[in-house]
C-alpha cells in the first residue's frame, strides 16, 4: 500500500466510504474510489444502484451523510455556503440525462451564460471560445438555434459544450445517452470519446457497455449502493470475479 | 378639426343622430376625461396588481407559516367574492371608518372614491396574479434549476436568469386573461360614482336624452379598448415565445 | 364516397382555418408556452388559461372552509352590532328575521335571473358556437365577430345597454306585453353568457383529436353525420364543467343588476338597511347575503370539480 502511494500521484478525485440516504432508503452504503487526472472511468450497474446519486454528491448537488469526497483541494462534504459550492462547480462540470438546456436561450447563449455570469469573463472572449466548443461538438451551424429546434442528440452535445465552457478539471456524465434515439447516440459518444482521448478527466455513468470497454481505464460495477467489483474493462467484462457482476453482464450484453 | 366637429352638428340636424361628445366642447371634455379616467384606472391597477402578484408569490414561499396564511386568506377572499361586493366593502365599509370631520362639520373621507376604486381593483386582480405567478415559478422544472446550480450559478442568479424568465413566459397566458378581465371590471367603479367612461356617458345621455347614440358609442369604445389590449397581449405572448416550439 | 370524403376534407380544413384565424385575431387558442422541457406543468397552465379565457373566468374553488369563515364573520358582525345596539333597540337577529322574507324574495329573484339568463344565453351560444365552426366562410366570420364583440364588452355595459334600449313593452298582434326591468336585465346578462358558451362549444369541438374525424371519414360518414354522431356527443362531456362554472360566475354577477335598479337581493338589503338606519347592521346583513350566495354556489363548484375529475381521463 505504502509503496503504491509513493509511486502514484495524488488522485484528482478521491471518494472515501460515502454514505447517503434519502429518508429511510440508503442509496450509497460506503462507496470509495480514486480517479487520477486524465483518467476516464465508467460506472455501470442496474438502475437504482446509486450511480447517479454518487455523481450528484461529487458535484455538491446533494449533501452526503458520512464519508469524504475530495476533488482537487475541495473537501466537498465541508462546503456549506453557496459561495463555496460555486467554487467547486467551477472545477467539476456535469452533463445530465435530460440535457437540461435553458429553453429560452440559444445554443450559443447556453454555452456562454455560465462563463459570462459566473466566471465574469470577457464576453467577446467567451463568445470565441463558445463558438470553438460548438464547432468541436460539431454544431457550429446551430449556434443560433434554440434548444427546441435541436434534436435530442444535438441538445446533449450543446450541454457538453456548455459544461466544457467552464474549463473544468473533471467532467461528470450522468447517463447522457439514456434519453436519446439510437442514431443520435453515436455522435454524442464520439464527442465524449474525443474528450477522453484528449486527457480530460471523465466520470461516466452509462449503460453503453461497448463504449465503457473502449473508453474507460477503470470500470466500476455498483449494485445496491456498494461497489461490487472494479478493474480494467478487459478484466471486468471478460473475467468478472463476482457472481453478481456476471449475472448483470449476462443480462445486458 | 372644427370642420369635423361641425360635421357632427350637421349630422344631428339632418338625421337626428345626436353625438354632442363631438360638436359640444363641454360634453367632449367630459367624455375625454371619462376615457382618461378609465385608462388611468386600468393602467394604475394593472401595474399595482402585477406588483401585488410578484410580492404575494414571493411571500407565499415564505418560511413563516403566518405569512403564508395571510397571503392565502387574502387570495381566498378576493377570488371568491363578486368584485362589486369588494368595491362596496372598501368604499362603504373601510372608507366610512377612515374619515375626518371637515370645516363644515360634515365627515370628509380621507381616501377618495377614485383611490378606493384603484385599491379594490388592484387587490381583486392582484389575488389572481399571486396564484398565476406562483404557478409559473413552480412550473419551472427542478432539473433545469439543478443544471444552473451545477454550472456554478448562485441562487439569486439562477432565480433572475433562469427561473424568472421561464416562469414569466409560462404565466403570460393566464396573466393576460386576468388583465383583460381587470380592464372590463373597471366599469364597476361606476357604482361608487367614479367619473369613468360608463359614468360620464350616463351623465351625458341623461343631459342630452340621447341614450341610443351614447350606448352605441360606449359599446364601441369598450370593444376597441379591450380588443386592442387583447391584440397587444397576444402579440406580446407570441413575441417572447421561444422559437422552435409549437406553430 | 369520394364526394363525402371530399366534403369532409373541406370541413376539417375549414376547422383549421377557423382555428388559425381565431388565434391570429383574438388568441383564443391555447397560446401555449410550449417549451418541451417544461411541458407537463407549463402545458397544464396554458391549457387552464385557455379554458378560463373561453369560459368567462377562472374556476371558482369554493371549499367548506369558505362557508365556515363566512358564517364566523356573520356571527362576529352580529355580536359586534349587538354590543353597539342602544337600549330598547331590537336584537340584530330579530331585525334580520324581520327582513328575512324580503331578502329571500330578492335572492329568489337573483336565482330566477341567473337561470333565465343562463338558458337563453346557452341556447343562443350553442347556435353561435355551431356557426363558428360552419363550413361557410361568411357565417364563420360573422359568428366569430359577434362572439368577440360580446366577449370584449364589460358585463355592466351590456347590462346598461339592454336596460336602456329594450322597450318597456312590446305590441304583438294588438296585445301589449310589458317587459319588466328584470327581464331586460336577464337579456343583458344573457349576451356575455352567449358569447362564452359559443367559445366553450368551439373549444370543445377543437379539442376532439383529428383522428376522430379521420376515422369517421374512413367509415364514410359525411361531415354532418360525423359532427352530430361522433364529435358533438364527445363534446358534451367536455363542455359541462366549464358551462357549470360559467353559471356560478353568472350567479355571482347577478348582483350587478342592483346597479341598474332591479329589486334583487343587494338592492333590497340596501333598502332594509336605510329603513333601519343602524350603521352596525351593515356588516351582518351583507355577510348574510354572502352566506346565501355561498350556500347556492358551493354545491355547483363542488359538482363541477367532480365532473372535471371524472372526465379528465379524456385528455
Amino acid at each position: 500500500m505504502n509503496a503504491e502511494a509513493t509511486t502514484t500521484p495524488r488522485p484528482l478525485v478521491s471518494v472515501r466510504d460515502v454514505h447517503k440516504s434519502f429518508g429511510h432508503v440508503e442509496v450509497l452504503k460506503g462507496v470509495s474510489m480514486d480517479v487520477q487526472k486524465g483518467e476516464a472511468i465508467c460506472i455501470i450497474g442496474p438502475s437504482g444502484s446509486g450511480k447517479s446519486t454518487l455523481l450528484r454528491c461529487i458535484n455538491g448537488l446533494v449533501p452526503i451523510n458520512s464519508g469524504t469526497i475530495r476533488v482537487r483541494d475541495f473537501e466537498v462534504q465541508n462546503l456549506k455556503t453557496d459561495h463555496e459550492k460555486i467554487a467547486l462547480r467551477k472545477e467539476v462540470s456535469m452533463v445530465f440525462q435530460q440535457y437540461n438546456l435553458f429553453p429560452h436561450k440559444t445554443a450559443l447563449d447556453n454555452v456562454m451564460m455560465a462563463p459570462v455570469h459566473v466566471l465574469r469573463e470577457n464576453r467577446d472572449e467567451v463568445r470565441t471560445r463558445a463558438l470553438a466548443l460548438l464547432k468541436k461538438v460539431g454544431l457550429a451551424a446551430k449556434a443560433d438555434a434554440y434548444p427546441g429546434e435541436l434534436s435530442g442528440g444535438q441538445q446533449q452535445r450543446v450541454a457538453i459544450a456548455r459544461a466544457l465552457a467552464m474549463r473544468p478539471e473533471v467532467m461528470l456524465f450522468d447517463e447522457i445517452t439514456a434519453a436519446l434515439d439510437p442514431e443520435t447516440i453515436k455522435d454524442v459518444l464520439a464527442t465524449v470519446r474525443e474528450l477522453a482521448n484528449e486527457g480530460m478527466t471523465c466520470m461516466l455513468v452509462t449503460h453503453e457497455m461497448r463504449f465503457a470497454r473502449e473508453v474507460a481505464s477503470t470500470v466500476y460495477f455498483t449494485d445496491g449502493g456498494v461497489i461490487v467489483e472494479s478493474g480494467p474493462p478487459a478484466q471486468l467484462f471478460d473475467r468478472p470475479a463476482k457472481e453478481r457482476t456476471r449475472a448483470f453482464l449476462s443480462q445486458v450484453l | 378639426m372644427d370642420a369635423i366637429w361641425h360635421w357632427f352638428r350637421v349630422l344631428y340636424d339632418t338625421t337626428g343622430i345626436n353625438l354632442p361628445i363631438f360638436y359640444d366642447a363641454f360634453d367632449r371634455r367630459r367624455f375625454v376625461n371619462g376615457l382618461w379616467m378609465t385608462l388611468a384606472l386600468s393602467v394604475i391597477s394593472i401595474i399595482a396588481s402585477v406588483a401585488i402578484g410578484v410580492v404575494g408569490a414571493w411571500l407565499q414561499g415564505s418560511r413563516l407559516r403566518m405569512t403564508r396564511r395571510v397571503v392565502n386568506g387574502y387570495i381566498q377572499f378576493f377570488r371568491n367574492t363578486p368584485p362589486l361586493v369588494q368595491i362596496y366593502f372598501f368604499y362603504f365599509g373601510i372608507g366610512s371608518l377612515l374619515s375626518t370631520t371637515g370645516p363644515t362639520g360634515h365627515p370628509v373621507p380621507l381616501v377618495s372614491n377614485v383611490a378606493w376604486a384603484i385599491i379594490s381593483l388592484s387587490f381583486f386582480a392582484g389575488a389572481f396574479n399571486v396564484e398565476i405567478f406562483r404557478a409559473g415559478v413552480e412550473a419551472v422544472p427542478k432539473t433545469t434549476i439543478e443544471a444552473a446550480e451545477s454550472l456554478g450559478f448562485s441562487r439569486l442568479r439562477t432565480y433572475l436568469l433562469i427561473v424568472l424568465p421561464l416562469a414569466f413566459r409560462i404565466s403570460l397566458p393566464a396573466l393576460n386573461n386576468n388583465l383583460v378581465n381587470l380592464v372590463k371590471t373597471t366599469t364597476l367603479a361606476y357604482a361608487i360614482a367614479v367619473p369613468e367612461l360608463l359614468y360620464v356617458t350616463s351623465q351625458i345621455w341623461s343631459d342630452n336624452l340621447n341614450v341610443p347614440e351614447m350606448m352605441n358609442v360606449l359599446l364601441l369604445v369598450y370593444f376597441v379598448l379591450v380588443g386592442a389590449l387583447v391584440l397587444a397581449m397576444d402579440r406580446w405572448e407570441r413575441a417572447i415565445r421561444v422559437p422552435g416550439f409549437g406553430a | 364516397m369520394r364526394r363525402a370524403a371530399d366534403r369532409l376534407w373541406r370541413g376539417s380544413a375549414a376547422r383549421t382555418a377557423v382555428a388559425s384565424r381565431a388565434r391570429a385575431w383574438h388568441s383564443l387558442a391555447p397560446a401555449a408556452t410550449d417549451l418541451p422541457v417544461l411541458l407537463p406543468a407549463a402545458t397544464r397552465l396554458a391549457r387552464n388559461a385557455a379554458k378560463a379565457r373561453r369560459g368567462g373566468g377562472p374556476p371558482l374553488r369554493l371549499t367548506p372552509a369558505h362557508g365556515v369563515v363566512l358564517l364566523a364573520v356573520f356571527a362576529i358582525a352580529c355580536g359586534v352590532a349587538q354590543a353597539q345596539a342602544g337600549a330598547g333597540q331590537p336584537s340584530v337577529l330579530a331585525t334580520l328575521w324581520k327582513w328575512l322574507p324580503v331578502l329571500l324574495r330578492g335572492f329568489v329573484f337573483n336565482l330566477a335571473i341567473s337561470a333565465m339568463a343562463m338558458s337563453t344565453g346557452t341556447l343562443a351560444g350553442l347556435v353561435l358556437g355551431y356557426a363558428q365552426i360552419s363550413q361557410v366562410k361568411a357565417v364563420r366570420g360573422v359568428a366569430a365577430f359577434v362572439t368577440h364583440f360580446f366577449r370584449n364588452a364589460p358585463w355592466l355595459v351590456l347590462l346598461f345597454y339592454c336596460m336602456f334600449l329594450l322597450p318597456f313593452q312590446v305590441r304583438v298582434f294588438g296585445m301589449t306585453i310589458p317587459i319588466p326591468d328584470w327581464t331586460k336585465a336577464t337579456f343583458g346578462l344573457a349576451l356575455p353568457v352567449m358569447a362564452n358558451v359559443a367559445e366553450i362549444v368551439r373549444g370543445a369541438v377543437q379539442s376532439i383529436p383529428t383522428a376522430q374525424w379521420e376515422s369517421a371519414a374512413s367509415l364514410a360518414f359525411n361531415r354532418r353525420q360525423t359532427m352530430w354522431m361522433i364529435i358533438l356527443p364527445q363534446c358534451i362531456k367536455r363542455m359541462l364543467p366549464p358551462w357549470m362554472n360559467l353559471y356560478a360566475i353568472l350567479t355571482m354577477s347577478t348582483v350587478l343588476t342592483s346597479i341598474v335598479g332591479v329589486a334583487e337581493i343587494m338592492t333590497l338589503t340596501g333598502r332594509a338597511l336605510s329603513a333601519e338606519n343602524r350603521p352596525g347592521l351593515l356588516l351582518p346583513f351583507y355577510a348574510f347575503v354572502l352566506v346565501l350566495f355561498f350556500l347556492y354556489c358551493y354545491p355547483i363548484a363542488r359538482w363541477t370539480l367532480r365532473l372535471e375529475a371524472k372526465y379528465a381521463v379524456d385528455r
